[in-house]
């Protein structure tokens, strides 16, 4: 529904001018990080300070060549990826089920896999902390891939089931009276026709555990500190200008997950037209 | 013939079209029971454990059983009896060769002040278990706190399974040697403030987030189209981009020698930069663009609901604009308000990098106690305590959001 408005009189375009201008001003305020830290990055100085005095890459060159920031990224992706994996299938299936499960527990099944993205990261942390220690689970990469898929499966469940209430059931129905069993139904039928809620879902999950520290500053050991985790103590102690390119390297990341999402919600608005 | 058969196969059919249904619903259960398990082990145990650490007195129990089963005998009044002298003097001796000793008294030290010291000296002291009738005379003689009534008062009330004393301390409570619930020493009670601090910034945060975020909700929402989808990419952009790229973003922007302080210094406005950061100015400004988006959303999404005939209706009724606004468009919007300001408020008080990076020691939320008491002090009953004080006020607030979110079919405005 496009809600196209249409000022008439004085006032109301005076109302709607007020609007425009500081709805742009808060736009701005919302880049405001973005534009700034994107130019420093390039700067020939160490000083983070306006006007520049130069462009160089030095500082990206920093970048590839620290050990430290290099394996921090590793760690990121070796996590993000693990986590948003495990999430995907727990999900996707929990998904699956709840679509068809009716229950009077239902509400508070939903509540259970759906906390993890209220309850106050500090306090997951602080909980999984005691619990993993006596198990072995803290200094290593299990932990941190276990608490982080917890804490990414929720905008699994939200996106999947999404994609599901869209899904039309007739399709595996129709497909179970043919005689497909219900594994072959999933691959054959309804697998293609979710993939991109999949998909998007898939993204969530990584971003969350892309971007995710607090749990890091208290189950990571040395060895599995995470991009985050570089950037928290770095920020702490003193902004050098690497620091700057990380950020830029890791809003480029934003950017490719966001315009994938982006193409994935348009691909299925197209295909949902084209149906329709 | 034909009536009998139909009804005779009437009943096997009904049973087994309710068979048929009860192994589906059966299977949809067996679907949701991998996740459900997966988040009984990284989440929901942890939290029931970290919250039962919030009142589980373990130390000295454990430490010092001869002398918490001897002191069960004792009312309270006067000293215990020798019984319970010898009792002490001989958990001592054990716990101070088993090397425990100081887990109990760190924690009889929250009850007295000072315990740590006489417990541990008694400890050093106490070279062989004092002959039969001797141990009351013997543990006064070594340190005279023994002769004191508090002292063992303060044994009695750690003598657990459970206390109250981590829970009452995260709200500046203590109890009295009588056992009454009295004000905590001023030197302890600091959680009250810190948790009033975190509500106002997480209050002040919100505020911020409506009155900035109304206006681009509504401006992209009466926005055609495609003109809105493009602002969106300013609202989801820094909404995608890491937490940890936004705050150092906002550090490089309003530190003393930054992008603000050097424009106002070269359009001559202030001769000093301004301290924008690691105060509260910092953590306003940083937690307002963090969660600004977690409003906008909502927002966006209940106006984009809202059908520009009413305003017209409202008009050509004869209503001036402003009371149009008022009484028509304003009281609609209230869903996306409520959801927004509950969402934005929820996430608010629960934050930690944000104000651990860009706020002073007095912006410090409590989250960050919490973090510190885990990690620093190892105090992990009082982080526990303040952790499920927190996490009440959480779920009471994630309660009502979800009363209001019910009727929309929404994502929460979560990240979509």
């Amino acid at each position: 529904m496009s809600a196209n408005h249409s000022p008439r009189t004085a006032s109301q375009r005076i109302a709607w001018i007020a609007t425009v201008v500081s709805g742009t001003l808060v736009l701005f305020f919302l880049m405001a990080p973005i534009l700034a830290i994107v130019p420093l990055s390039f700067s020939s100085s160490t000083y983070l300070t306006y006007p520049l005095p130069g462009l160089s890459l030095r500082w990206y060159e920093d970048f590839v060549n620290s050990a430290r920031w290099i394996h921090a990224l590793k760690n990121s992706v070796i996590i993000g990826v693990a986590s948003s994996m495990l999430s995907m299938v727990l999900g996707t299936v929990a998904s699956l089920g709840l679509a068809q499960w009716k229950s009077r527990w239902k509400p508070l099944v939903l509540a259970v896999v759906l906390s993890p993205m209220v309850v106050p990261v500090v306090i997951t942390a602080v909980g999984v902390y005691f619990f993993f220690a006596p198990l072995g689970l803290t200094g290593n990469y299990l932990g941190l891939i276990l608490v982080h898929t917890a804490l990414a499966t929720p905008f699994v469940v939200i996106t999947v089931s999404a994609t599901l209430q869209s899904f039309d059931m007739t399709l595996a129905r129709a497909a179970a009276s043919l005689g497909a069993p219900p594994l072959l139904t999933f691959r054959k039928v309804i697998l293609p026709l979710i993939l991109p809620g999949l998909a998007s879902g898939a993204l969530f999950a990584f971003a969350t555990s892309f971007d995710e520290v607090v749990t890091v500053l208290l189950l990571a050991g040395p060895e599995q500190r995470t991009l985050p985790r570089e950037m928290f103590s770095g920020i702490r102690e003193n902004i050098s200008p690497t620091i700057t390119a990380v950020a830029v390297v890791l809003t480029v990341i934003s950017v490719c997950m966001l315009s994938t999402l982006e193409y994935l919600r348009r691909r299925n608005e197209r295909l949902k037209g084209n149906a329709g | 013939m034909t009536a009998a058969f139909v009804a005779g196969a009437d009943v096997p059919l009904k049973r087994r079209l309710k068979r048929a249904e009860r192994t589906r619903q059966l299977r949809a259960l067996g679907l949701v029971l991998p996740l459900l398990a997966f988040l009984l082990f990284t989440f929901v145990v942890p939290i029931a454990g970290m919250i039962w650490k919030s009142v589980d007195d373990w130390e000295v129990p454990q430490v010092m059983p001869q002398t918490v089963a001897a002191l069960e005998r004792w009312n309270g009044q006067g000293l215990p009896d020798e019984a319970a002298f010898a009792a002490l003097a001989a958990d001592i001796r054990t716990a101070r060769e088993a090397g425990n000793l100081a887990v109990a008294a760190k924690r009889l030290n929250y009850v007295v002040n000072g315990f740590r010291t006489t417990l541990l000296s008694t400890g050093r002291k106490l070279k062989e278990q004092p002959a039969p009738g001797t141990a009351k005379a013997t543990l006064i003689e070594i340190a005279p706190a023994w002769g004191e009534r508090e002292s063992w008062a303060a044994i009695k009330s750690a003598s657990g399974p459970v206390t109250s004393y981590y829970l009452l301390a995260a709200v500046d409570l203590t109890r009295n040697p009588d056992g009454a619930v009295v004000h905590a020493p001023a030197d302890q009670s600091i959680y009250r403030d810190v948790f009033l601090r975190t509500f106002e910034i997480g209050f002040g945060v919100t505020a911020l987030c409506l009155i900035l975020g109304f206006p681009v909700a509504y401006l992209l929402a009466n926005l055609p189209t495609g003109r809105s989808n493009l602002l969106m990419i300013f609202v989801l952009l820094p909404f995608w981009t890491s937490l940890l790229v936004r705050t150092c973003a906002w550090i490089v922007i309003l530190q003393s020698e930054g992008i603000v302080n050097g424009s106002l210094q070269w359009l001559g406005v202030i001769d000093e930069p301004l301290r924008l950061i690691y105060n509260r100015f910092g953590v306003y400004m940083a937690m307002t663009h963090v969660l600004l988006p977690f409003m906008i959303l909502p927002l966006y999404s209940v106006m984009r609901g809202i059908s520009p005939a009413y305003m017209r209706a409202a008009a050509s009724l004869g209503a001036a604009p402003t009371t149009a606004f008022l009484r028509i468009y304003l009281p609609q919007t209230i869903p996306g308000i409520g959801a927004g300001c509950l969402l934005v408020f929820i996430l608010a008080i629960g934050y930690y990098i944000t104000p651990a990076l860009v706020g002073g020691a007095a912006d410090q939320m409590i989250s960050y106690f919490i973090a510190f008491y885990t990690t620093e002090t190892v105090n992990w009953g009082l982080a526990s305590a303040l952790g499920a004080v927190l996490l009440l006020s959480t779920v009471v607030l994630a309660v009502l959001y979800g009363k209001l979110a019910l009727g929309r079919q929404t994502t929460g405005g979560l990240k979509n």
